[in-house]
């Protein structure tokens, strides 16, 4: 199971979780707080190709709309759809059911230059 | 005009500023700029203004109106007007305090809410300029949700639609516009729209009744669009809807409409009302302001703007339009008078509208080369075949204060012999009467 | 006492079964005589079903719970929230103007072709450009119209690498949108600490990339551009077009004419720089001015005088083509022409003179409380910043929210981005001192309870048909009809 700890960052507050080949993504807890009530989460469709920086998703909230940037390239190979009718979960567990897609990562390699938490959190007094 | 300001309240708001002159405050205007020579004419009072603009308005020449084409001249209850006209919905902003604003959102909550009862869609906004600018703005929507590149249209969709869509979509990368052909009929060619489907077909744009009135088989068309995994966008005449098959009815994605028939004035076109509609899986890809129902703190209903974070002022280039308008004021009317009429009042409108149309076909149809040109059903307009230009009775008609209809022949290459003729609950029988009299008698 | 019908009782909720507001005269033969049956639709539309009385009841009742101009101050920057004039909506009802088809005969309509031909040259005489259209039907719209006769004058001369549009991070959202919406690539760019247009940042996104450059005038922080000759001269240097969004005309109105600033093209508000009423949010009118050699590139038609006769007939080989289905919005135009011709070359300027005034009087007013983000004299509005040290937690659109109770309508708020808490305030030129000193007041007395019982700020409006509305769940599930 993912928690803050055994994830990377980016620098734009997404994380990514893997196993095997696969990176689960999602948003920081400090952006979700950021970002505050969510009330709509635009999801990449299943099969897209996204390579690491690109835009492809986007969480409202009332009065913002913020671009999520993919982590890693690859195929999503999975989105979240509890998001559809519970937006709000990435607010309540942005590690947990809060995630976003999955990501067939197809340059592995790019999940190891991604933040630990530690560095991460080192981004945010600054 | 229409500064307040004493002399002795310039003296104080100076000093409290702490500058002794206006012109000290335009400092930061390069002076070579400041107070160029305007060549005005000279200022007009009140009373100046209204006897120069009444006669401007003496200078129209009232005509027997005979013309649709996308404008009609319908009745409006004096109710609608003296409603809509009241300051505090006139001169209100648009909703962004709801609190203050629970008049303006109601009244949009309640055209949205009319307009998808009446259209059988599950979304409508009253954000649109006017019903070319609303059909531009769900052509691009299909663009987006199936990243497909063609467009293809009725070939009898309103000429003015045709040139604003493709004025909107022109400089989207490989976006092109094709038209699909007419039968005999005046309908649509569905072999030919098998034909023409594809692939790449983002849309098909159905127009029902069509520019020359003819009304469509809508399912048939809407089956073969969807059987080629294209969007259809309907473009409806309200009215019509009032005993007419609606947009829902045969699953259209998107459906637009010029909802000036619904209580606005003619106004030679402008302000128009371009209502948009959509199936709600579409909902986030509407353009414009919508209004929602919401709770306030103690739990009360209240209505509010909503999904705001399509918009520009959130989204900035990011957004899909720069739509910030909401047509309210032109909506408002619109509700005002479907509230008025009702269901059945709006069906007994459109039975009018078909009686009319259909009893001076008959009349016209009968006079010795002259034929109704199409076959399909027809709701309040036809085209009329004339055995001499279109151009020229219309110039004949007008001396008898007959606007006898739109001459095809600008438009459409080789209907240089068509009128385009509609006649609305407007038209008395004697008024029928003596168009019928009057185009016997040209010569 | 119990109320029988709550305020807002939809129309729906007050109907009764064969209820009618009004009746025509009946047909002969029903639809279906005329329709095959597949034509007609299966079920009757869930129309509200209320008498005339009740229709009006209904209505006089929702318009109540407005605020509006005529009642209530709307200091809303960038909104030239300014008087609407009765006799333009007295003349603007009148039949002779309302009940005129678009596709009439012109021999028919000259009284609305000449009222349009001389509001186009009254906009041309007080910007100083070569031609108007007013086929534009709002401000955004004109936008749109202004970039793509952009787009079309550099295709025109097959300078087809212009891919971009430069626009100041200041400017309405409506800017980049439009671009956006244009087909072109959007280039940000920071202004200076100041709040204009950081000159070297403008040279360095400069390039022949460049298709237009939008601005807007007097800026969004109410400042005028004091460098815009040098500014327009930068852009031109780099074949591009100056694009000037004339949201805030009313400040430059008979002070400065556009063109001199070396506009090329701009659009103007006629529902606010020239008093036509907001209705709620529309219809507005965007009038599009092109200096001569971009002129032949606006849509058409336009209205000309040929032998005498207006027309919309002439031929316009360079348009972009159609924006509209037909000729603008004669009922917002008109309004504008009978503004226009209230003024004369002299009394013009006191309109933009006096916005300025009033903007500058508020803001010294304010001073101490609620400062300028900006510590300097601006235009005709002024951006107030608070500072969140001495807030108490409250924050600007908790202060919006209170000025309702205080009969006020609230400033523009969080816009524009650049400023933190932002709240922009336009009392424009009709307002007299006495209101304003109200607002002052009403302001100061905020700031007091800011500091003493700042939950009431907070709880606000209390004084309103509804309370603080949760608009969380309202985007989140939607409810947007009966």
């Amino acid at each position: 199971m993912c928690n803050e700890e055994n994830c990377r960052f980016a620098k734009t507050h997404e994380w990514a979780h893997m196993d095997g080949d696969i990176a689960t993504v999602g948003i920081s807890n400090h952006a979700q707080e950021e970002i505050s009530d969510i009330v709509f989460v635009d999801l990449p469709k299943v099969g897209q190709q996204v390579t690491a920086g690109q835009n492809c998703c986007v969480i409202e909230s009332v009065k913002s709309a913020s671009e999520i940037y993919a982590p890693v390239s690859g195929e999503v190979v999975e989105v979240n759809t509890a998001l559809t009718n519970d937006p709000a979960l990435v607010n309540r567990e942005p590690h947990g059911n809060g995630w976003l897609f999955k990501i067939k990562m197809s340059t592995p390699a790019e999940y190891e230059n991604l933040m630990d938490l530690t560095a991460y959190k080192a981004t945010l007094g600054k | 005009m229409f500064i307040p300001h004493t002399k002795e309240d310039r003296q104080e708001m100076l000093a409290k500023i702490g500058v002794s002159s206006v012109q000290e405050l335009l400092a930061q205007i390069p002076q070579d700029l400041l107070y160029p020579a305007l060549d005005l004419p000279r200022a007009l009072s009140e009373q100046e203004l209204t006897a120069h603009v009444q006669a401007l308005a003496a200078r129209n020449k009232p005509l027997k109106n005979f013309i649709g084409a996308g404008i009609y001249e319908h009745f409006i209850p004096a109710a609608v007007n003296a409603l809509s006209s009241r300051g505090e919905f006139l001169t209100a902003y648009t909703p962004y305090q709801a609190e203050a604003s629970q008049g303006t959102l109601q009244t949009i909550y309640e055209f949205q809410s009319c307009i998808c009862a009446l259209t059988d869609m599950d979304v409508a906004t009253a954000s649109h300029y006017d019903g070319a600018t609303a059909l531009a703005e769900a052509a691009l929507a299909c663009l987006r949700i199936t990243g497909r590149t063609e467009i293809l249209v009725s070939a009898a969709l309103h000429p003015h639609y045709k040139e604003v869509l493709k004025t909107y979509v022109r400089h989207q990368p490989g976006v092109c516009v094709k038209e699909a052909p007419l039968g005999a009929d005046g309908t649509l060619d569905l072999n030919a729209l098998d034909g023409l489907l594809s692939a790449k077909t983002a849309c098909f744009v159905l127009a029902t009744p069509n520019f020359f009135g003819c009304l469509e088989q809508a399912e048939a068309v809407s089956a073969r669009v969807h059987q080629a995994g294209a969007l259809l966008t309907a473009v409806f005449n309200p009215i019509a809807l009032g005993v007419m098959q609606t947009p829902g009815s045969y699953n259209a994605d998107f459906a637009v409409a010029e909802g000036q028939p619904l209580g606005n004035a003619m106004n030679f076109g402008g302000p128009g009302l371009g209502i948009m509609t959509a199936k709600k899986a579409y909902m986030r890809q509407l353009p414009g302001r919508i209004v929602g129902i919401a709770k306030d703190k103690n739990g009360r209903r209240a209505f509010v703007l909503t999904l705001q974070a399509r918009e520009q002022h959130i989204r900035r280039e990011r957004a899909s339009s720069n739509i910030c308008s909401n047509e309210a004021l032109c909506a408002l009317n619109a509700v005002i008078y479907l509230t008025l009429l009702g269901p059945a009042g709006l069906a007994e409108v459109a039975e009018l509208n078909l009686e009319r149309a259909h009893q001076l076909a008959e009349k016209l149809g009968q006079l010795p080369g002259y034929r109704v040109k199409y076959a399909a059903p027809f709701f309040n307009e036809f085209v009329l075949e004339c055995p001499v230009p279109a151009k020229k009775i219309i110039q004949k008609l007008e001396k008898k204060n007959i606007s006898a209809g739109y001459a095809l022949g600008k438009d459409f290459k080789g209907m240089e012999n068509c009128l385009l003729v509609c006649a609305t609950e407007t038209k008395t029988e004697a008024d029928l009467q003596a168009y019928a009299d009057a185009l016997g008698g040209v010569k | 006492m119990k109320t029988i019908l709550p305020h807002n009782a939809l129309s729906l909720e007050k109907s009764s079964p064969g209820r009618r507001g009004v009746r025509f005269e009946p047909v002969q033969k029903h639809a279906s005589a005329y329709l095959p049956e597949a034509y007609l639709r299966k079920s009757a539309p869930k129309l509200p079903e209320l008498s005339e009385f009740e229709t009006v009841r209904h209505f006089t009742r929702l318009s109540e719970l407005n605020y509006c101009l005529d009642g209530e101050f709307y200091p809303l920057g960038s909104c030239t929230m300014k008087y609407n004039p009765k006799a333009y909506d007295f003349l603007s009802a009148l039949p002779g103007f309302t009940q005129v088809h678009p596709l009439a005969p012109e021999s028919s309509v000259q009284g609305t072709l000449e009222m349009l031909y001389h509001f186009q040259e009254l906009l041309k005489k007080v910007t100083g450009l070569a031609a108007f259209t007013l086929q534009p039907a709002a401000g955004a719209h004109g936008e749109l119209t202004g970039i793509l006769t952009a787009r079309a004058y550099h295709d025109a001369r097959k300078d087809f690498k212009r891919t971009e549009v430069i626009v100041p991070d200041t400017a309405h959202g409506t800017n980049p949108a439009t671009a956006h919406m244009a087909g072109y690539t959007v280039v940000n760019i920071k202004s200076a600490p100041d709040g204009r247009v950081d000159k070297a940042a403008l040279q360095q996104a400069l390039s022949d990339k460049t298709a237009v450059v939008m601005l807007t005038v007097p800026n969004t922080v109410g400042l005028f551009e004091t460098d815009i000759r040098e500014i327009a001269d930068m852009v031109h240097k780099a074949g591009a077009l100056f694009y000037l969004d004339g949201a805030n005309f009313n400040a430059l109105a008979g002070l400065v004419k556009p063109a001199d600033m070396g506009a090329d093209l701009m659009h103007l508000n006629v529902h606010k720089s020239f008093a036509a009423p907001h209705g709620g949010g529309g219809p507005g009118a965007g009038p599009v001015g092109a200096a001569a050699h971009v002129a032949p590139f606006l849509p058409k038609p336009m209205v000309e005088l040929k032998n005498g006769k207006y027309t919309l007939s002439g031929k316009m080989p360079k348009s972009l083509g159609k924006m509209k289905a037909f000729y603008g919005n004669i009922a917002v135009c008109l309004r504008g022409y009978c503004y226009l011709r209230q003024f004369d070359g002299t009394t013009f300027r006191q309109i933009a003179e006096n916005a300025i005034l009033n903007a500058n009087y508020i803001r010294a007013a304010l001073k101490g409380k609620f400062n300028a983000f900006f510590d300097c004299i601006c235009m005709h509005e002024c951006v107030l910043s608070i500072n969140p040290a001495e807030m108490n937690g409250v924050h600007t659109s908790d202060i919006a929210k209170r000025l309702l109770d205080y009969g006020f309508y609230a400033p523009t708020i969080y816009f524009p981005l650049i400023v933190p808490e932002a709240m922009m305030v336009e009392p424009t030129e009709t307002e007299s001192k006495q209101m304003m000193d109200a607002f002052v007041e009403a302001m100061e007395q905020i700031y007091t309870e800011i500091q003493t019982e700042p939950q009431t700020v907070k709880d606000a409006p209390h004084t309103q048909c509804v309370c603080r509305i949760d608009e969380v769940s309202a985007a989140r599930e939607p409810n947007l009809r009966w």
